[in-house]
C-alpha cells in the first residue's frame, strides 16, 4: 500500500530525513519511535504533503500512485489522514460544518453524491460513540477552547468520519490522561481492518500497550536504524534510546 | 394648460426633435446633466410639481458642491457629463402579475439565480425588482396591503401616496446632505417605498433586487422606509451587476424612519461588478444610507455584506434621537484584486440611554485596500449612552491593506464607549489543516473567512446568509497562492 524509498527531506535548507525506507501493507500497524528531533513528525508531515518541507530525493508510492506528485488535499482524498500533534483552531467554523465540507469534497472526488443532512447526521452520531465525544463539542468552533484530550478525540473522530486507507497518528498520546488514552486507542482499534493501515508516531511505549503494532521502527538522525516486532518497543521502554543511538553511531563510523 | 402639462408637452415634442422614440433599445435621456434633464426625468415619471421643485433645488445645490475626497480611495473621477441619467426598459407598463412581465427580463433574473416566480412560490419573500431604474414586478403586494403595509416602487408611491412621500423624503438624508446624495435627489429614477402602519409586524421579509443593465447608465435609486409606532419590518436589498468594462456610477440613497418602539432591520448583500483582475472596470458605489430612531425605544439595525464594486464609499448610519433607542451595524467587507472599500457607520447619540453596537469585519486579499471608517458621537443631552465597537481585519497575502479610522466624539460624561480592534492573517497552519482533510485551498480560505465573519452572517435572514457565503467564496477566488 505504501512504499517509501530512500526518502530525503529538508526544511529551510536543513536536512531532516536522510534516507527513509518503509513498506506498509494493508492491515498492518507500524509504530515509528525515536528520540526527540529524530525526524518523526517530519516524516508524518511529508507524508501528508505539508509544503514547508522540501523532498530532496527518494520516492513515496501510495496505492500505486506517486504521492509526491499530489497536493495535500489530493492525498487526503486518496485516503491519507494525519492526526495532528497540535490540532489547529479555526474560529467560527464548527467541527460539524468542517467535517461536512471535508466529507463531501472526498465524496465528490470518488464520484459520489454529497451526503444529505440526515445521512450526515446519522454518520456523525455513529462515529461520535466511537470516541465518546459529545454533540455540543462538535457544535463549537473547531478546536477553539478544547482541552488537550478533546482535541485528540476530535482528531480520531475526524478519522472515523473520513475512513482513511492510511492513518498517520502524530504523537496522538501526548497530553492525554489515561482515560482519554484508552478512548482514543479504542477508536483507532475499532477502525482497523484488513484494508487499511496505521502508522503510529510516538515517543513513548505507553500508547503501544493499547494500539498494538505489528512492526516497530526506531528513527534516529533521519534514518530508520532498527526495526522489529512489538517487543522492540518494550525494550526501548526499559533501556531508553541510548543503546540504539550508540549502535547506530558505531555502524555509521 | 397647467405648468406640469406644459412641461410634459414640451418634452413630448422634444422627444421627436431629438429622435427619442419608443423603438430604441432603452428609453433614455441623452448623456449629461442640466436642469432640462432633471425636468425630463420628472416629466417622464409624471411627477407632481413639488417633487420637480425638490429635484431642481437638489440639482442647484449639487452644482455648487464638490466631490468628497476624504475617503481612502483613489479612482478617476466620474465624468458626470458622459453619464446617461435616465434609462428605462422599453416595456415599462406596470405589470399586474408576473405573467405580464417581459419574459426577457425574467430570463435575466433567472440567470442571476433569482427567479421571481421561484422566490414567490418557495421563499415567501416579496420582491420588488429594479432593473435599469424602473420597477418591473412587485409581488405579494396584495397580501401586504391587507395589513395596511405599502410596498411598492418609489414612482408608484409618488403617484399613490404622495402625502407620505412628501412628508418623509429628505427628512433623514436632506437633499443637500452630501455631493452624491444631492446628485441622487436631483436625478433619482426609481427605487422602493415601504410603509408599515402603527402596530403592524410585517409578516414577510421585504426584498429588492437592484441590477445595472444598460451600459453607461448611472443608477440612482432611492429607498424610503417608514415604520410607524410599534411596527416591525425586515428589509433585504441585494445587488448584482453584469460585467462592464467602463466604470459605472451607482449613487443610491436609503432613508429609514422609525417611530416610537418601531424596529427596522435592513440587510444588504452587495456584489456589484468589482472590475477584472487588472482593476479595469467595475462599479463605483457611493451610497448614503441613514436611519433615524425618531421615537423612544426605536431600533434600527444595518447588516451588510459587501463583496463587490471597484470603489465603495458607504456608511449606513443611525441617528438615535429617541430616548432608549438603539442602533446596530454589522458589516462584512471583502475586497480582492484592485478593489477599494471605505465603509463603516455613524452612530449619533442624541437621546438619553441610547445604545449602539458596531461589528465590522474586513477581509482583504490581492492588492485591495479595505478601510473601516466610523463615527460614534455622543451629544450633550445623551445621558447614559453606550457604544460598543469591534473592528476586525483579516489579511490575505502581503500586498493588500487594511485600515481603521475610528472617530469618537463624546460630549456627555455619563456615556460609556468601548472599542476593540484586531488584525490577523489567515494562517498557513489553518489552510494545511483543511487541505489535509481533503478540502482544496480555495474552499479552505472560503471556510475560514466564513467562520471569521460568522457573527455578522448570523444576523442575515436565512436565504440571504446562504447567498452571502457563496459570494464570499466567489470573491476570494484566486486570493491565495
Amino acid at each position: 500500500m505504501l512504499s517509501i524509498k530512500n526518502l530525503h527531506a529538508s526544511i529551510e535548507g536543513k536536512q531532516i530525513l536522510k534516507g527513509i525506507n518503509l513498506e506498509v501493507k494493508p492491515g498492518e500497524v507500524h509504530a515509528i519511535m525515536g528520540p526527540n528531533g529524530s525526524g518523526k513528525s517530519t516524516l508524518a508531515s511529508v507524508l501528508a504533503g505539508r509544503e514547508d518541507y522540501t523532498v530532496d530525493s527518494g520516492e513515496i508510492v501510495f496505492k500505486g500512485k506517486d504521492l509526491l506528485e499530489l497536493a495535500a488535499d489530493e492525498r487526503a482524498k486518496e485516503g491519507v489522514f494525519l492526526a495532528f500533534q497540535y490540532p489547529i483552531e479555526i474560529p467560527g467554523v464548527t467541527t460539524t460544518n468542517f467535517m461536512k465540507t471535508a466529507i463531501n469534497k472526498v465524496r465528490e472526488h470518488r464520484g459520489l453524491e454529497p451526503l444529505d443532512a440526515v445521512s450526515f447526521l446519522q454518520l456523525m452520531k455513529e462515529k461520535m460513540k466511537l470516541v465518546e465525544i459529545d454533540q455540543s463539542l462538535l457544535s463549537r468552533s473547531l478546536n477553539e477552547g478544547f482541552s488537550g484530550g478533546e482535541k485528540k478525540r476530535n482528531e480520531i473522530f475526524q478519522m472515523a468520519m473520513l475512513e482513511p486507507t492510511l492513518a498517520v497518528l502524530d504523537e496522538t498520546d501526548s497530553g492525554l490522561d489515561i482515560d482519554a488514552l484508552r478512548i482514543v486507542s479504542n477508536g483507532v482499534n475499532t477502525l482497523k481492518n484488513a484494508d487499511n493501515a496505521t502508522i503510529v508516531v510516538t515517543h513513548y511505549q505507553r500508547l503501544l500497550d493499547y494500539i498494538v503494532p505489528d512492526f516497530v521502527h526506531v528513527l534516529y538522525d533521519g534514518k530508520i536504524v532498527k526495526s522489529g516486532g512489538k517487543d522492540l518497543a518494550k525494550e526501548l521502554e526499559k533501556r531508553g534510546y541510548d543503546w540504539v543511538k550508540e549502535e547506530a553511531d558505531v555502524a555509521k563510523a | 394648460m397647467s405648468k406640469d402639462d406644459q412641461i410634459l408637452e414640451q418634452f413630448a415634442s422634444k422627444e421627436y426633435e431629438h429622435g427619442w422614440t419608443v423603438d430604441i433599445e432603452a428609453d433614455s435621456a441623452p448623456p449629461g446633466l442640466n436642469e432640462d434633464i432633471v425636468r425630463f426625468i420628472s416629466a417622464k415619471k409624471e411627477e407632481p410639481e413639488w417633487l420637480l421643485e425638490w429635484r431642481l433645488k437638489a440639482y442647484r445645490n449639487w452644482r455648487k458642491m464638490t466631490e468628497p475626497n476624504w475617503a481612502n480611495v483613489h479612482y478617476p473621477k466620474p465624468q458626470f457629463e458622459d453619464i446617461i441619467y435616465y434609462s428605462a426598459p422599453k416595456k415599462k407598463k406596470t405589470a399586474n402579475s408576473l405573467d405580464e412581465v417581459d419574459p426577457e427580463l425574467l430570463k435575466t433574473f433567472e440567470r442571476l439565480g433569482i427567479s421571481l416566480t421561484e422566490q414567490k412560490r418557495l421563499t415567501g419573500v416579496a420582491v420588488d425588482a429594479v432593473m435599469d431604474s424602473v420597477s418591473v414586478g412587485t409581488t405579494f403586494k396584495k397580501q401586504l396591503l391587507e395589513q395596511g403595509i405599502i410596498f411598492c416602487s418609489f414612482s408608484e408611491a409618488v403617484k399613490e401616496h404622495p402625502e407620505l412621500v412628501k412628508k418623509y423624503i429628505g427628512s433623514v438624508v436632506p437633499s443637500n446632505d452630501n455631493f452624491y446624495a444631492a446628485l441622487n435627489s436631483a436625478v433619482f429614477s426609481d427605487g422602493s417605498f415601504c410603509y408599515i402602519p402603527k402596530g403592524v409586524r410585517c409578516p414577510v421579509e421585504l426584498s429588492t433586487y437592484f441590477r445595472i443593465n444598460a451600459a453607461n447608465t448611472g443608477q440612482f435609486e432611492r429607498t424610503l422606509i417608514v415604520a410607524e409606532e410599534d411596527s416591525y419590518v425586515s428589509y433585504l436589498e441585494g445587488c448584482t451587476a453584469p460585467q462592464r468594462d467602463e466604470n459605472q456610477l451607482h449613487a443610491a440613497v436609503v432613508e429609514i424612519y422609525a417611530a416610537k418602539n418601531a424596529e427596522v432591520k435592513y440587510s444588504t448583500v452587495q456584489n456589484w461588478y468589482p472590475g477584472d483582475k487588472q482593476g479595469k472596470g467595475g462599479i463605483y458605489n457611493f451610497v448614503t444610507k441613514r436611519g433615524i430612531c425618531a421615537g423612544d425605544y426605536a431600533k434600527i439595525s444595518w447588516t451588510q455584506v459587501e463583496t463587490g464594486s471597484a470603489v465603495t464609499w458607504k456608511y449606513p448610519s443611525c441617528i438615535l434621537k429617541g430616548d432608549y433607542s438603539q442602533g446596530e451595524f454589522y458589516s462584512v467587507a471583502v475586497t480582492n484584486n484592485f478593489q477599494q472599500a471605505d465603509t463603516g457607520t455613524k452612530m449619533i447619540h442624541i437621546g438619553k440611554n441610547t445604545k449602539s453596537r458596531i461589528v465590522s469585519k474586513g477581509v482583504s486579499g490581492g492588492r485591495s485596500q479595505n478601510s473601516y471608517r466610523g463615527l460614534v458621537e455622543i451629544h450633550p443631552r445623551a445621558t447614559n449612552s453606550r457604544n460598543f465597537s469591534q473592528c476586525d481585519s483579516l489579511l490575505m497575502g502581503d500586498q493588500c491593506g487594511a485600515h481603521t479610522f475610528p472617530y469618537i466624539e463624546v460630549k456627555n460624561k455619563s456615556s460609556q464607549i468601548e472599542h476593540e480592534a484586531t488584525t490577523s492573517k489567515i494562517g498557513e497552519d489553518q489552510i494545511f489543516y483543511c487541505t489535509q482533510r481533503g478540502i482544496d485551498e480555495e474552499s479552505a480560505v472560503a471556510l475560514i473567512v466564513n467562520g471569521y465573519c460568522k457573527e455578522v452572517l448570523n444576523k442575515l435572514p436565512m436565504e440571504f446568509a446562504v447567498e452571502a457565503q457563496k459570494l464570499l467564496a466567489l470573491t476570494l477566488e484566486g486570493s491565495v497562492g
